[in-house]
């Protein structure tokens, strides 16, 4: 395990956690003791003009929501792996540069390729 | 009594443990979008293992990565999709001769890493490791010494876009788009003619 003084870097986390549970706790609580209750079956009844009150939330919706969702996490990927390659640039040297180069080429071939299919157009 | 040198391990057991139950919970929850949540729950207690081995950059990329991108990618097929949950449920003892044999392998290797794990000393710990940050760790080699892994995880990544895209992507047919380029090209003589209408005559 790491070093105790490399880890106190993380009590403010902690402490940040502890509070946001603890809040999130007293809100429940309180809308649970406070709140106003008058149940009424007819409150769970349909409406006047026929709809339900309640139904499923699941619906078809568009594929293209999901792509765009996919698209993000393949660029949010290679976003992750420029951080190391920034804090070592000075390092690695030529050599680490240009295979950050060529690994970025490669995406920008994908890139080129949803841009012209036309994967990021909306119509 | 505790001291603060137990701390770590205190951290390490609750991690831990939440980690387990909530996985655990993720296979056994009735309702998928629950089990989306402890999945997240799960994930956040791994970067939290993480933090403890001093490897702050897996940590910080499984939070956004996971916890950021994928978890919330499930969440939005399981609250969102027309999925029939329980239908599929049905089959789902069927896979458990399957689910065990792949468990078990997963389960060997673990056995076999923790033996060569205090066998011989093949993995640095991280507490010996010198004071470079675990991010500066990890660029020192990623791009150079572990340069085909790298360039291959570029290529996965451009597999996973061409598949998404041909996968998911139609050309709508009837679809008006706006074109703005053209639209702005559009002059007077395009857009309309002026007739000289002679009395008495239509066009």
């Amino acid at each position: 395990m790491a070093s105790n003084a490399f880890l106190l870097e993380y009590l403010p986390i902690v402490i940040f956690l502890c509070i946001a549970g603890g809040m999130s706790c007293v809100m429940l609580l309180f809308s649970l003791l406070v709140s106003k209750r008058n149940p009424d079956p007819e409150k769970n009844a349909a409406y006047e003009c026929g709809f339900d009150a309640f139904e499923d939330a699941r619906s078809k919706f568009d594929v293209r929501f999901y792509l765009v969702a996919i698209l993000f996490i393949i660029f949010d990927l290679e976003v992750a792996f420029l951080f190391p390659w920034a804090v070592t640039l000075g390092k690695i040297g030529m050599f680490g540069f240009w295979s950050m180069v060529i690994f970025l080429g490669i995406l920008t071939v994908g890139f080129i390729y949803e841009w012209k299919k036309g994967a990021l157009d909306w119509e | 009594m505790i001291t603060p040198d137990m701390l770590p391990s205190l951290a390490f057991y609750g991690f831990a443990f939440i980690l387990v139950v909530s996985a655990l919970g993720v296979i056994t929850a009735k309702n998928p979008v629950y089990s989306v949540l402890l999945l997240i729950l799960a994930f956040f207690n791994a970067a939290g293992l993480f933090v403890l081995l001093g490897a702050e950059f897996v940590a910080m990329i499984l939070v956004i990565v996971y916890v950021g991108a994928v978890a919330v990618l499930f969440l939005f097929v399981v609250m969102m999709l027309d999925v029939d949950f329980k239908s599929l449920r049905k089959g789902a003892m069927h896979y458990v001769p399957l689910g065990v044999l792949l468990g078990g392998v997963l389960l060997i290797e673990l056995f076999v890493l923790f033996k060569a794990r205090f066998g011989t000393e093949v993995f640095p710990q991280a507490d010996t490791l010198p004071e470079i940050s675990n991010t500066q760790q990890i660029g020192a080699v990623l791009y150079t010494d572990y340069i085909f892994a790298f360039q291959v995880a570029g290529l996965i990544l451009l597999v996973a876009m061409i598949g998404a895209i041909v996968l998911t992507h139609r050309t709508r047919p009837n679809v008006r788009r706006q074109n703005v380029a053209k639209q702005n090209a559009t002059t007077q003589e395009d857009a309309m003619e002026i007739q000289q209408v002679e009395t008495g005559k239509g066009i």
